[in-house]
């Protein structure tokens, strides 16, 4: 399998990325880790004439704390974000999250910027994105901006971005210390996108929780963002009524594809599930 | 097309080479450089029969250009022996513990596990699990790669290597 033929650019500066990206037009992809893009080349189900990569922009890598945020450049891969101490202490889901991404080969190449801007309803972490409350950096021929995980995603594969826009950066508020997190995923087998998946953060007080958000990963065209499942236990002890409410109200918002992960009935029911287990693996860690 | 001059090392030595900016990297390696350990699987980024080792990490080289490897240095399963010719650690594991039956996986699965090895020289077989979790092999099971690489990593931190009891 080899793609279709294209002209390789490697831009030095996101100025000169988005300069190639902007009179190329259609023509051009951004290339990041290439680990979703590069396939689809393979396949003929892309077939762009230039290729835009985006490795040598140096400051597109790192892990930066910027008052009570993390910043992540673009092309931090998910190995980076493994290995990172900062990470670990400030934002663990996304390491739970990131070594359920694929296999170890991929998350070398695999970036953070690739696997939230690809707008594919399959990849994981912009799920998790909404449920954290991250901005996006958007750059292009107009210049810089910054755009809600939540307003970004409009279809499958279709995003804010405008044309000759690339995402630069991720911008996650720091939860509360203390806070509850989990990421669950039903997969088939290891590398495989999700049959349903959940993110949770919440916080407890007094054995309640006090505050919580859930995020649900390949169970629409979109990540979802579940607010009345939010809501159903906020100030509940996660009792199996709260619980089983929550359930019904996540799965009340989810509307994913019939494939072969399953038909439409299998994947709401163990999306259901996938928030239920979140919910009380995070409650558990909660401090 | 337009060909690229890219240059890189493997296994230690220079390399030179026109590709075409579509070529991948495992095409360049078995077809330009006749460096032909390194296999092509699935061709679709799942099977880790293609991986080689690039600046210290695993990479799928079918998912990977050639011209975006230039400058970067490379090891295949060709480098891999001690510089003596004899059998590396994990190479004598997997002749020793059987760690292979038909081989096509096998070059994959030593590139990745050295990489493993570096990162984490003493594994727990979950975690040797784990990391080869982007190596197929449809013989063996698993059973004894992962028993080859536990071989492996008791030569390397100089212990003796004792089976888990079954």
């Amino acid at each position: 399998m080899i793609p279709g033929p294209f002209d390789y650019h490697r831009p030095a500066s996101v100025a000169d990325a988005v300069k190639l990206l902007t009179d190329f037009g259609d023509d051009a992809r951004a290339l990041a880790g290439g680990h979703s893009l590069v396939p689809m080349m393979k396949l003929r189900l892309a077939a762009p004439t230039h290729l835009v990569d985006l490795h040598g922009i140096a400051g597109l890598k790192g892990i930066r704390r910027d008052g009570h945020s993390i910043v992540i450049g673009a092309m931090t891969t998910q190995h980076e974000l493994l290995a990172s101490d900062e990470i670990a202490t400030t934002l663990p889901i996304l390491q739970e999250t990131a070594l359920l991404i694929a296999d170890p080969q991929v998350r070398y190449r695999g970036t953070i910027g690739g696997n939230v801007a690809n707008g594919d309803p399959g990849n994981d972490m912009p799920a998790l994105m909404l449920t954290l409350g991250a901005t996006y950096r958007l750059e292009g021929p107009s210049g810089a901006r910054e755009v809600a995980a939540s307003e970004f995603y409009q279809g499958a594969y279709f995003t804010a971005l405008e044309p000759g826009e690339i995402l630069t950066a991720v911008s996650i508020p720091i939860p509360p210390t203390g806070h509850g997190y989990a990421y669950e995923k039903l997969k088939r087998k290891v590398g495989d996108y999700a049959t349903a998946a959940a993110a949770v953060v919440l916080t407890m007080a007094g054995g309640k929780v006090a505050s919580c958000a859930i995020g649900l990963t390949n169970l629409h065209e979109t990540p979802l963002l579940a607010v009345d499942a939010a809501k159903a236990v906020i100030g509940t002890s996660l009792d199996a009524v709260s619980l089983k409410k929550a359930a019904a109200a996540a799965e009340a918002i989810m509307s994913p594809a019939a494939d072969a992960r399953g038909p439409v009935e299998y994947r709401k029911h163990v999306g259901g599930i996938m928030v239920t287990r979140a919910l009380q693996r995070a409650a558990a860690r909660a401090k | 097309m337009a060909k690229t001059h890219v240059t890189m090392k493997v296994n230690g030595a220079e390399v030179e080479g026109l590709v075409e900016p579509r070529t991948l990297l495992v095409h360049f390696i078995r077809e330009n450089l006749q460096l032909t350990g390194t296999h092509i699987g699935c061709e679709t980024t799942h099977c880790g029969a293609c991986t080689v080792d690039i600046d210290g990490m695993s990479v799928k080289s079918c998912t990977m250009f050639a011209v975006q490897a230039d400058g970067s240095d490379i090891m295949t399963i060709e480098g891999v022996a001690n510089a003596d010719g004899t059998l590396s650690a994990l190479q004598e594991g997997f002749r020793m513990m059987h760690g292979l039956q038909c081989g096509f996986c096998t070059p994959g699965m030593i590139i990745r596990a050295q990489r493993l090895l570096q990162e984490n020289p003493q594994p727990s077989e979950q975690e040797i699990r784990m990391g080869i979790s982007g190596n197929i092999c449809r013989c063996t099971g698993y059973q004894n790669i992962v028993r080859a690489i536990q071989y492996a990593a008791a030569k390397i931190n100089g212990v003796e290597f004792k089976e888990a009891a079954e």
